[in-house]
């Protein structure tokens, strides 16, 4: 069902053994002639799985987005329809592979690890931004709409330019900086069980980008920091390890005007982020970390 | 990104569907804000009236013909300001209710029952509006 290269290696090792003997002997006759039947006897057997799951109730339908800017004919957008063939636990990338793999090799998507960690998947799914390779298929009405993350530029099919959303992770200094050491050279910079149990989930995230496409405000504010970026501010100036002048640092940026000041509590990042990070409760409490830094009573 | 790729109205629909609670709850709020905004110019405009009211005659105003108890009088007569006013007392209730949700959420309290929150203040609203429905409507008819 994946990518199959253990099959195509073995080929490229049969080729090479041909090409090595000059004359074919009877026996590398008989074996190609084996080869040849085994091949039409495998593709015979592809087109009835193919003809059995279209017909067999079990299969499930895929309408996925296409567009290819490249390929006259392909730039006007448009949902192809694919009937896979249903297995316990698939997911949608399972699905979308499978579809890839057996009907249309020129469909395009990005993963890489399938189970939730690299964060390469991020998917509009049915109307909302799931992780395909963390979606699964019998939790999903039919026919299962996939389609590229809203509010970015489409590159091709279901690919998306994250050029925008790197750059507002980048803004917020993603990077542990501390002028703060140990007395040892040697020391180690220990963190306080406390103070890692409150980070602890702001450091979920993979950069899958579902919470900045969920944004209704990133969406009309591009120089909007977007959820993902505010919560990486979140881990590190709540890091108690960087010290007062790094959290300091990092609070002017975060308020400035396209900082936390653009969240408008609509927890549609909540919602959507798949490592379940409570990102408006991370915004909320930066708002009130920005408040308590400016306000002063004398 | 705001230059996002225009992939059609399909899109848009598909949104409308998937909106979440918290989502709806804005949406709710900026529509209740923008008419509570209107009726603050209009309530200004018929409050006025009370202007000119003011210079008429101790008589007149015992006798009612003044200009601020002709409005309101004739305002109260039709049937669409009577109906508008349920409308108005709904929209303000779920203003406030959801203001008080809101100020919550930046108090960071109850950020995991924001949904349940925004709920309750719709079913709130729902049985103050009808609540005050034999009020508002007495006699319109």
């Amino acid at each position: 069902m994946s990518t199959q290269i253990p099959k195509q290696t073995e080929k490229a090792d049969e080729t090479a053994a041909e090409t090595e003997t000059d004359a074919p002997s009877k026996g590398d006759e008989r074996r190609a002639e084996k080869r040849r039947r085994a091949d039409e006897r495998r593709r015979q057997r592809e087109a009835e799985e193919a003809e059995r799951a279209a017909a067999d109730e079990n299969t499930v339908e895929l309408r996925v987005f296409r567009y290819d800017p490249d390929v006259e004919g392909k730039q006007e957008p448009r949902f192809d329809t694919f009937h896979v063939p249903f297995t316990k636990g698939m997911t949608v990338l399972d699905a979308l592979m499978y579809a890839r793999d057996s009907y249309d090799s020129s469909l395009t998507f990005r993963h890489s690890c399938r189970q939730a960690v690299c964060g390469s998947d991020a998917m509009f799914v049915n109307g909302g931004q799931k992780l395909a390779c963390k979606t699964q298929i019998d939790e999903l009405e039919e026919p299962i709409r996939v389609e590229p993350l809203p509010h970015a530029e489409v590159t091709k099919d279901l690919v998306v330019d994250m050029e925008h959303f790197y750059d507002q992770m980048e803004a917020v200094e993603p990077y542990f900086q501390t002028n703060e050491y140990p007395d040892g050279e040697l020391e180690e910079q220990r963190q306080t069980r406390e103070n890692r149990e409150k980070i602890k989930m702001s450091t979920r995230c993979i950069w899958c980008s579902a919470c900045m496409s969920s944004c209704n405000i990133a969406a009309g504010d591009n120089e909007y920091l977007g959820p993902a970026a505010i919560n990486k501010a979140y881990r590190f100036a709540m890091d108690e390890r960087e010290g007062e002048d790094v959290k300091q640092k990092r609070l002017e940026i975060i308020e400035q005007e396209h900082g936390v000041w653009r969240c408008q509590t609509q927890f549609s990042c909540t919602e959507v982020c798949p490592k379940d990070i409570p990102l408006t409760e991370h915004i909320q409490e930066l708002k009130r970390e920005a408040v308590k830094n400016n306000l002063k009573f004398w | 990104m705001s230059q996002s790729y225009n992939r059609g109205l399909i899109e848009d629909f598909s949104r409308w569907r998937e909106f979440e609670a918290g989502m709806w709850a804005w949406i709710f709020h900026k529509f209740t804000g923008w008419v509570l905004i209107g009726y603050l110019f209009t309530h200004i405009a018929v409050l006025s009236t009370a202007i000119p009211a003011s210079g008429a005659e101790t008589a007149v105003l015992q006798a009612g013909n003044d200009v601020y108890t002709q409005t309101i009088v004739s305002l109260e007569g039709l049937l669409l300001v009577r109906v508008l006013e349920v409308g108005l007392l709904a929209v303000a209730v779920f203003h406030m209710l959801n203001g008080a949700r809101l100020l919550l959420v930046d108090l960071g309290v109850g950020l995991e029952s924001q949904d349940k929150s925004f709920y309750a203040s719709l079913i709130l609203t729902g049985a103050i509006t009808v609540a005050s429905v034999p009020t508002f409507i007495a006699g319109a008819f």
